[in-house]
């Protein structure tokens, strides 16, 4: 996002639907701002004011044993992370800051980012993403009027689930001033299960395995070239619970990998430290363009070999579901290549050039835009927060 | 006060014949049922207080059929209430006097199971248990168990968001839904979702999980399924007071044991189950706990050991441990049993779905006897204790002039209870038109028309399934109007629907 000087700064909810409404009436577009962590994502964005959303910081409500959390929006993602682990508990979809992706020093992302752009880390495939995790949030619409949607307790089903809707709507629909998230214990222990050798399709098996296993296997990537391990391929296997469970989880893996090259397992802060790194896919450096690709896991090899890809361009999260590619060729092959493969691939990081060309967002087929353009008219009626960005 | 349906259109009950035939172009055969008998079992749900037969069934096989049926009926501005198997408890499928209730069980057919990326590919009106059981020769399961899964169908657990006992580990129908193909109203055919778990764009797929069946018509649902765990063991404690039991939990959550299920049940409700089904309640206590873990066996055993602990310190009064599946099942079978428990106690009884904050539990209980003593009618609390959802069963007699009022009267007293302490109208059950008029008890007037407005993004016409989760309907032209300076819509290059 790149912007005008112009910014606005409301502090209290009122102030804040005052200045959406003020500008609607000087037909005014304006680029909701968080920390700032994802400004280099989507089409630089020129032509609107910025609304900074930073005021709308802190804790509101935090009960542990009620595994809810309600702070305001823009309350740094560090400081809900370091709240929530001095209590034992943690956001249990694991959410990144995107900072460090783009040479940023990290600690700006807030948690309203998070929700905004749908953010979720390598515990997403065992225990769900950004939305469902959203229980309740206020919010200031596109008409400057003020509303909530969801609840503040973990089960509910009253009304539609505008929570869902929040998630991922990248700044589209509403400014969100308080966001209410469900909490969950943090696992005493944690420990990742290492196999080194593996091609891609057998690592892309191992993992399904592990996955249909008992194992409740918490994370699963692969990493094609791996600087630390002399350019050899590493699978890893995230196990986290209680010291007993783990034992007897950890031996239900060692059946499936016994042939195989099994490294020593990690634990700890190296174990945080790696998927700390495949969160932001670190190993695949800033140089190049950066793309994330969600697809069925089983189909996941096929984007590399559409694209001929070498080892050190791809990563695989999500046990293959996820992956991020570093490649400096055509968008539109790279698109093509993903929806072959029954998925879609979102431009994380590019030069702005291609952004100016590229949209983030993977298109639409027509039926479902048109539908997603009439939802987001239900917002913003007018359009206010449509910066071009997306 | 009794719940008002939409009055019928006049000019469309004139055109019913007119109507059942062009349904007879699209469905043939016995598809399209008229007459009188037929449409007899479609006249409520388990919302069983309320009963209107529809103006005429139509029973589709294939997408396209509902796709051609919801065209006409838009067409012709005609209402459709979407039907799944009837098993809603807050009447989400009660039909209209001059509503085509289009019924979905002949989508009975599992189309795929992909053990690979843990999926399963169904029609909407495949049975709940239905799919756990296709997978579980491979040790798979589908992880939302609402306690009508034998009977409720995967479509009306799309529409309603259905949960069970197993929602504070493993979720609602929500979380575990990674696709649908939908059919708006205008007859068009979309999917949303697909095999992947990210989607990129609007969460539409979280919007449509949930809506009551008034957003559009699923005809396909991808779920994902999980990996049955090891095992699962079962601890049953009784307490001499609510407040132990509640603290109990409180204590195992913080201890950082997230239960399989964690099912609380006041001494009314252990006196009726076990007086129904006799395995070994004990009745001197105030509150029985079941606390089930599941997992690897080693896992189990561990935290078996630590909620034992836990429920000592809070004053448990016994503690069984279940060491089998007999065992375990048995400590389930009177919980599981509530409901036709109760059924004994009275001649109806009337379940109650609010969730509350946990810590609000004991507060909760006691006004709830108070209220119970003040409508003189007989009350029992089950509970999704790991999760804060309450069952109160009211009992009542509906024969008994009154009853039925003052039960409900004395239900919506809970559920506005339930929102003073911060919590919700529903926590699985849906709002329907059961909760429908006490909406505005949570939202505000702009937080309802924010939904409303919704629903006109994908229903502009307001004709599938009205009457339902919205206490005052608007028009989707009154309620898009917003008042612009000058009488100008800015940004003239932006299109408008």
């Amino acid at each position: 996002m790149e912007t005008g000087t112009k910014s606005v700064k409301p502090t209290r909810a009122d102030e804040l639907a005052d200045a959406i409404a003020s500008a609607a009436r000087s037909s005014e577009r304006l680029a909701i701002r968080g920390g700032g962590s994802k400004d280099d994502i989507g089409r630089p964005v020129r032509a609107a004011a910025v609304l900074d959303m930073t005021g709308f910081a802190g804790v509101i409500d935090y009960d542990p044993p009620e595994l809810v959390l309600t702070v305001g929006a823009a309350t740094p993602l560090c400081e809900v992370d370091a709240l929530l682990a001095s209590r034992g508990q943690a956001l249990a979809f694991e959410p990144f800051d995107h900072g460090p992706i783009f040479g940023r020093a990290p600690g700006a992302a807030t948690i309203g980012g998070v929700i905004a752009a749908g953010v979720a880390g390598p515990r997403r495939l065992s225990q769900g993403a950004a939305r469902d995790h959203l229980l309740g949030f206020e919010a200031v619409s596109g008409r400057g009027e003020r509303f909530v949607g969801g609840g503040k307790v973990v089960k509910n089903v009253t009304g539609y689930d505008l929570p869902k809707l929040m998630t991922g709507s990248w700044g589209r629909l509403a400014a969100l001033t308080q966001v209410t998230l469900k909490v969950l214990p943090r696992a005493p222990m944690q420990l990742t299960k290492l196999v080194a050798g593996l091609e891609i399709p057998a690592a892309l098996r191992l993992m399904a395995k592990a996955m249909g296993s008992k194992a409740e296997v918490k994370a699963a990537a692969h990493i094609p070239w791996s600087a630390k391990h002399d350019g050899r391929s590493v699978t890893a296997l995230l196990l986290a619970g209680f010291p007993a469970s783990l034992e007897a989880r950890g031996r239900m893996i060692d059946a499936l990998i016994d042939t195989q090259e099994r490294l020593e397992p990690m634990e700890d802060a190296e174990c945080a430290a790696f998927w700390h790194d495949m969160a932001v896919a670190a190993s695949l450096g800033r140089a190049r363009p950066l793309w994330r690709i969600s697809v069925p896991a089983s189909r996941a090899a096929m984007i590399g070999e559409a694209l001929q890809l070498a080892p050190q361009d791809q990563l695989f999260d999500w046990a293959g579901g996820l992956v991020w590619i570093a490649y400096e060729g055509d968008a539109v092959r790279m698109r093509a290549a993903a929806e072959a493969a029954g998925g879609q691939a979102m431009l994380v990081r590019a030069p702005t050039a291609m952004r100016e060309n590229v949209p983030a967002l993977h298109p639409r087929l027509p039926g479902v835009a048109a539908l997603e353009e009439r939802v987001r008219r239900a917002f913003d009626p007018l359009g206010i927060f449509e910066t071009g960005r997306f | 006060m009794p719940i008002l349906m939409p009055e019928p259109d006049s000019h469309v009950l004139a055109r019913r014949s007119e109507i059942v035939s062009a349904l007879r172009t699209i469905v043939p055969g016995e598809g399209v049922v008229d007459h009188p008998d037929g449409l007899k079992p479609y006249e409520t749900d388990a919302f069983t207080a309320y009963r209107q037969p529809p103006m005429v069934v139509v029973l589709p096989e294939t997408t396209r059929q509902v796709a051609a049926v919801l065209r006409w009926c838009h067409d012709n501005a005609v209402k459709v209430v979407p039907r799944g198997s009837g098993t809603s408890l807050s009447g989400g499928a009660l039909p209209l006097a001059d509503a085509v209730l289009m019924g979905m069980a002949k989508f009975n057919r599992i189309l795929e199971i992909d053990y690979d990326d843990r999926f399963a590919v169904v029609q909407p009106g495949v049975t709940n248990l239905a799919v756990s059981q296709a997978v579980e020769d491979r040790g798979f399961y589908y992880a939302p168990d609402p306690s009508s899964q034998i009977a409720c169908s995967i479509g009306g657990n799309v529409a309603e968001n259905a949960g069970g006992v197993h929602c504070l580990k493993y979720g609602l129908t929500t979380n575990n839904v990674l696709g649908v193909e939908l059919v708006l109203m205008s007859g068009e055919i979309i999917r949303l979702g697909g095999r992947h778990l990210d989607c990129g764009g609007l969460d539409l797929l979280g919007v449509v999980v949930g809506s009551e069946g008034l957003l559009g018509v699923v005809t396909e649902v991808t779920v994902r399924i999980l990996p049955r765990p090891e095992t699962a063991r079962a601890l049953l404690i009784g307490f001499a007071t609510i407040g132990g039991a509640a603290q109990c939990v409180a204590d195992v959550i913080a201890a950082g044991i997230i239960p399989a299920g964690m099912e609380l049940m006041d001494r009314p409700a252990v006196h009726a189950a076990e007086a129904f089904v006799k395995v070994g309640y004990p009745l001197d206590v105030d509150a029985l706990l079941i606390v089930e873990l599941d997992g690897c066996a080693a896992e189990c055993e561990d935290l078996i050991a630590q909620v034992e602990g836990i429920a000592r310190a809070n004053g448990a009064v016994s503690v069984r441990i279940s060491h089998n599946e007999e065992e375990r099942l048995a400590f389930w079978a009177g919980r599981k049993a509530a409901f036709p428990a109760a059924g004994r106690l009275a001649a109806d009884f009337y379940c109650m779905d609010g969730t509350i904050p946990r810590r609000r539990l004991p507060d909760v209980l006691q006004e709830i006897r108070a209220l119970s003593e003040r409508y003189g009618l007989g009350v029992i609390n089950v509970f999704h204790a790991g999760d804060g959802n309450l069952h109160p069963l009211i009992l009542y007699d509906a024969n008994v002039p009154g009853e039925l009022e003052r039960a409900e009267a004395f239900g919506s007293d809970i559920l506005r209870l339930c929102v003073r302490v911060g919590g919700v109208l529903t926590g699985e059950h849906g709002v329907g038109i059961e909760k429908r008029d006490l909406m505005p008890e949570m939202f505000g007037e702009d937080d309802l028309k924010q939904q409303e407005r919704v629903k006109c993004a994908f229903d502009p016409a307001q004709l599938l399934n009205p009457g339902k989760v919205f206490p005052t309907l608007h028009r989707c032209a009154e309620l898009g109007r917003m008042h612009v300076h000058g009488g100008k819509l800015p940004f003239p290059d932006l299109p408008r629907f």
